[in-house]
């Protein structure tokens, strides 16, 4: 039967693809074989464009206990018999279609993910990318190299997007919480970022982290032939057919979305919770009973089976007409293409079949035997006693892959190129004045850039600290539990969430971390300061940076520019793991992220654990002590013009977006060691990171966490008073210590030949004092904490 | 003297069951079994509790399916006796549906759901759970519900007050009870209420997270402690 064009876009296989179908069965695929190889061979499934370049990416350390990409997630043995799982997966489709379902399965399928190891999932963390709340959050400006009004220039949207914009977050937001809380695990962190590249192409990432005894994990291999395949947890209905081959793996014109919307697979977190307890007693109490478990995620059913029988090297038969099912009249293509929720693949020991099933029973979930393991590496689909597809496991479970050739698209130098020397200082005092555009005089409003004059830092650092993308996230944050399971000893907001190993003296530190707008501009510098931000950020909470999971978020691989920025990204990825020891142990790739030819910015997102050997001498951000001396450690305050490329500053205040990123790693791995050495001797009363807004949003913050001042108004900031103060230079750390102790952390620089620079003294008197800027806590922190609000309401 | 025994009601899709436990075995030095909700036989233990979560998915109604389970006659039975039954968040929820106490818990006022420390005023420090508590004493303790906000009618809410029913109210940290320390919209700033011999508590906010400094904070424990203190007066 010769195939048509239409049946394999349904499938969205090419041509050439379904020809080495033929090829490799020797006869033509029927209807339900072709649509399991759509699933499989899908991009989602099969990672035809990344998987060559996932190999960049180092794998291997010394607590690592899982071999990347074999199981459902990766693990670290963290010591005492105890390891830790996690994974991050992406829901940008579903969640663009359907925000509330899309973001609620997201969660409820990285769960799953974490307890088919057998682990209790202890902590969530959400990584989000939106298009802008409101307008207003740049300022258009008539020089620049750019085409979209988040470059500075261009035309300004529509209300309604702004409206879609909002409706896609609160509803993301809405149905992360709406599963993560039913299900009892708290949601710690994560972050969320706006920018117009994210219009219409939110990216939603969720990570899950579990803990389990290391001798209880579970392998999701169908091993022993003649073992049972057991279903357990939710009937099979029509939901979710085509998620993997269609949402995820190619561009859907955006009008396509109501159509699509069946798609998206709806979500029961109840049944879930039940599951997870079910296979949790399954896995810590009566592990002689199964071999393995296998979470039914992307493309359901086809995946969980010939996955588990791939790793195993197994065959398997499963009988779709004993699958419950949620609707009458399903083919069996529907059964093994529907991603219905909440379901798992239970691989039971012969003979204890009955006792698995009382098990589910006790726990009022269903559950059923739909076939077995064989040895003849054939997965054999019945319906009832007809066979309705026979394939060879390794022939589906190996996707051709493909390596292209990537270019840089010809805005890349554009963007790389812009003059930062020739902008005006916007926060000196007196040189802003000099060198403000014509007609702007001294005092100007910032509607001016580079205004300069009195008061113009002060108005510049409010700004940021209620720019949506720097302001407090409280607003997210409350709609989620983040503290069952009693935990979490640091929340969302810190640097790094800080969770304790009870029965243990250890702590964990999570973190996600990735700017697309870096990688946007520099996709190498951008994917390596991602990681190297990751782990500043759990040293900054105490802990030593040890493993990562991934979530690579891209365009269309088949266009050169995307391609290009996949490859340079992830090289950037893989050398700062190298320098900072950090392997990638599990991770996900999302392509296809772009509506209307235009991608998101290319964003990696870099999940990190890192490792406390005691909880209690974890750190905080917030100044502790009236008098405590501050320090940043790796620079001096000082920072070149360059130093504001890609910046909040130059986004927010210019309008602009360009210029070189930099990042040296040897240094950040000294600084890191420094400011870890800092905290375990005792010495450091505060350290936080020095990121997005630079040096004076960082103090701010730190200010505000603390309720406290800082004088560090002699402090010497250089020719540009900008790039000391907004700048965003790497491997920077603010430290603070007692005055006593000021010589201890000097040694410790010094002995790791690192710059440093005192950033002031802690002060009772709620003002911060840096530099020109001199402004109040309250003014602050009414800026920072209804940021979000404000553009929510704007 | 032996530790108290606490019976931990587990229904399907409840999440507070293990911090209850942990709290009052390992932090508080009691003796606390988790209990299944097809359990009918709770006369082997001191106080009962019924923990946070989402019985049955909060599907129809909050606690409305769980009130029906067969554990429920048990815990009627446990409080007509006069012992110990505090019901926490979801608890609170199910104690209310199976009329144990007065009133409902209704969507919180935003809409949203909310998690977050809040402040408690202690207005009845007569209860099992509140003896060691100074009249007035304020408490900081985290809430996590989308359901909280305690709604009576006027009449019903009036003889609360009127009999000292109100366990506690959500304040300021000074203690003075204001509209923008509600954090769901409860009326009169209801946390907590008892019932009319007063050993049946139900509370939204989650006291069994606020017992370990490490935790951010122990006022929690006081209610634990409470507990035992009672027993031991009696015994």
């Amino acid at each position: 039967m010769p195939i048509d064009q239409p049946a394999l876009d349904v499938i969205a296989l090419s041509r050439s693809e379904y020809e080495l179908i033929v090829e490799k069965l020797g006869r033509e695929p029927n209807e339900v074989e072709l649509g399991m190889f759509g699933a499989l061979w899908s991009e989602h499934c099969g990672y035809k464009n990344s998987r060559p370049l996932l190999r960049l990416l180092p794998a291997e350390g010394p607590y690592v206990l899982t071999r990347r990409g074999e199981e459902n997630a990766g693990a670290v043995d963290i010591g005492g018999g105890i390891c830790v799982v996690m994974k991050i997966e992406s829901h940008n489709h579903p969640s663009a279609i359907e925000p509330y379902q899309g973001a609620a399965t997201g969660v409820g399928g990285i769960v799953r993910d974490i307890f088919a190891m057998g682990a209790r999932p202890i902590a969530l963390l959400d990584s989000l990318r939106f298009g802008p709340l409101a307008p207003g959050t740049h300022i258009p400006v008539a020089h620049g190299p750019s085409h979209e009004p988040a470059r500075g220039g261009g035309p300004e949207p529509r209300p309604e997007v702004y409206a879609h914009n909002r409706y896609l977050f609160e509803g993301v937001v809405a149905g992360i919480g709406g599963y993560g809380n039913c299900l009892g695990i708290p949601t710690v962190g994560g972050e969320v970022v706006f920018e117009h590249a994210y219009s219409a192409n939110p990216l939603v990432n969720a990570m899950c982290v579990g803990v389990a005894p290391a001798d209880k994990l579970i392998s999701a291999k169908a091993e022993g032939p003649g073992n049972t395949l057991m279903l357990a947890g939710a009937d099979t209905g029509r939901d979710g057919i085509h998620g993997a081959s269609g949402l995820a793996s190619r561009t859907d014109p955006h009008a396509r979305f109501e159509e699509l919307r069946p798609a998206v697979q709806v979500g029961n977190p109840f049944l879930e919770k039940m599951l997870l307890e079910a296979c949790l007693d399954l896995a810590h109490n009566h592990r002689d009973w199964i071999t393995g478990i296998q979470d039914f995620g992307a493309a359901g059913l086809t995946s969980a089976a010939v996955e588990s029988a791939a790793r195993a090297g197994t065959g398997i038969v499963i009988d779709v007409a004993q699958i419950p099912r949620r609707e009458e009249g399903m083919t069996p293509y529907e059964v093994m293409l529907s991603e219905s929720q909440e379901r798992m693949l239970i691989i039971v020991r012969k003979g204890h079949e009955p006792d698995v099933a009382a098990l589910f029973e006790r726990w009022e979930v269903p559950c059923a035997v739909i076939g077995h393991v064989t040895d003849d590496g054939t997965v054999r689909i019945l319906d009832g006693d007809r066979e309705v597809a026979a394939l060879p496991v390794d022939i589906l479970s190996e996707a051709p892959q493909y390596t292209r050739e990537g270019e840089p698209a010809p805005e890349l130098y554009d963007l790389q190129s812009l003059d930062l020397a020739s902008l005006p200082d916007s926060a000196s005092p007196g040189v802003g004045a000099l060198l403000a555009a014509p007609g702007a005089g001294v005092g100007a409003s910032l509607a001016a850039p580079g205004a300069g004059g009195q008061g113009a830092a002060n108005e510049i650092l409010l700004r940021l600290l209620a720019s949506p993308n720097i302001c407090s996230k409280r607003w997210v944050h409350r709609q989620y539990d983040q503290s069952v399971l009693s935990n979490t000893v640091e929340q969302a907001g810190s640097d790094a969430a800080v969770l304790r190993i009870k029965g243990t003296p250890y702590g964990i530190a999570l973190t996600t971390d990735g700017n697309g707008r870096y990688c946007h501009v520099d996709p190498y510098r951008g994917g390596a300061i991602a990681v190297a931000e990751a782990a500043r950020n759990v040293v900054c909470a105490g802990a030593r940076p040890v493993a990562v999971t991934d979530c690579l978020n891209f365009g269309n691989p088949e266009r050169p520019d995307v391609y290009f920025q996949m490859e340079a990204v992830i090289h950037g990825i893989a050398d700062a793991c190298n320098a900072l020891g950090t392997p990638v142990i599990s991770g996900n790739v999302s392509l296809y992220n772009e509506t209307g030819g235009r991608a998101v910015y290319p964003t990696p997102v870099i999940g990190m654990l890192g490792l406390l050997d005691d909880v209690t001498q974890r750190c905080g951000m917030a100044f502790a002590n009236d008098g405590d001396e501050v320090f940043l450690l790796g620079s001096l305050l000082e920072q070149p013009v360059a130093s504001l490329a890609a910046s909040e500053y130059l986004k927010e205040v210019h309008g602009l977006i360009g210029g070189r990123l930099e990042i040296d790693l040897a240094l950040e791995a000294r600084v890191q060691r420094a400011a870890l050495a800092a905290i375990h001797q005792g010495i450091a009363t505060a350290c936080h990171d020095c990121s997005d807004g630079g040096l004076a949003v960082a103090l701010a913050e730190m200010c505000l966490a603390g309720g406290r001042g800082l004088d560090a108004a002699t402090a010497v900031l250089g020719a540009r008073v900008d790039a000391a103060l907004f700048g965003e230079a790497q491997s920077r750390i603010i430290v603070a210590v007692p005055p006593d102790r000021r010589q201890a952390l000097a040694g410790i620089a010094q002995g790791m030949d690192l710059p440093f620079a005192y950033a002031g003294r802690v002060t009772p008197e709620p003002r911060l004092r840096l530099g020109p800027i001199d402004v109040s806590l309250d003014d602050m922190r009414d800026a920072y904490e209804g940021g979000l609000e404000r553009a929510l309401t704007s | 003297m032996a530790p108290l025994r606490f019976a931990v009601v587990v229904f399907p899709g409840t999440w507070s069951d293990h911090d209850c436990q942990y709290s009052l075995a390992a932090v508080a030095g009691q003796d606390a079994r988790l209990v299944w909700h097809r359990e009918t036989d709770l006369s082997a233990y001191d106080c009962v509790v019924l923990p946070g979560g989402f019985s049955y998915g909060d599907y129809l109604r909050t606690g409305a399916i769980a009130r029906f389970s067969p554990v429920m006659e048990a815990v009627v039975r446990h409080a007509e006796a006069g012992k110990p039954v505090i019901g926490i968040c979801n608890g609170f929820q199910v104690l209310c549906e199976a009329h144990l106490l007065p009133g409902a818990l209704l969507r919180n006022e935003s809409l949203q759901y909310r998690c977050q420390w809040v402040h408690l005023r202690v207005e009845n420090t007569a209860t099992p759970f509140t003896n060691l508590c100074e009249p007035g004493q304020v408490l900081r303790i985290p809430i996590s519900h989308g359901e909280g906000r305690y709604f009576a009618d006027a009449q019903t809410l009036d003889a609360l007050e009127a009999q000292g029913r109100v366990a506690f109210r959500y304040c300021a940290p000074d203690g003075t009870v204001t509209p923008a320390a509600n954090p769901n919209g409860s009326e009169r700033n209801i946390a907590g209420i008892v019932n009319e011999i007063g050993n049946v508590l139900g509370m939204m906010p989650h006291p069994e997270r606020a017992c370990e400094p490490l935790m951010g904070g122990e006022d929690g424990l006081l209610l634990w402690r409470s507990a035992v203190e009672w027993a031991q007066v009696r015994a």
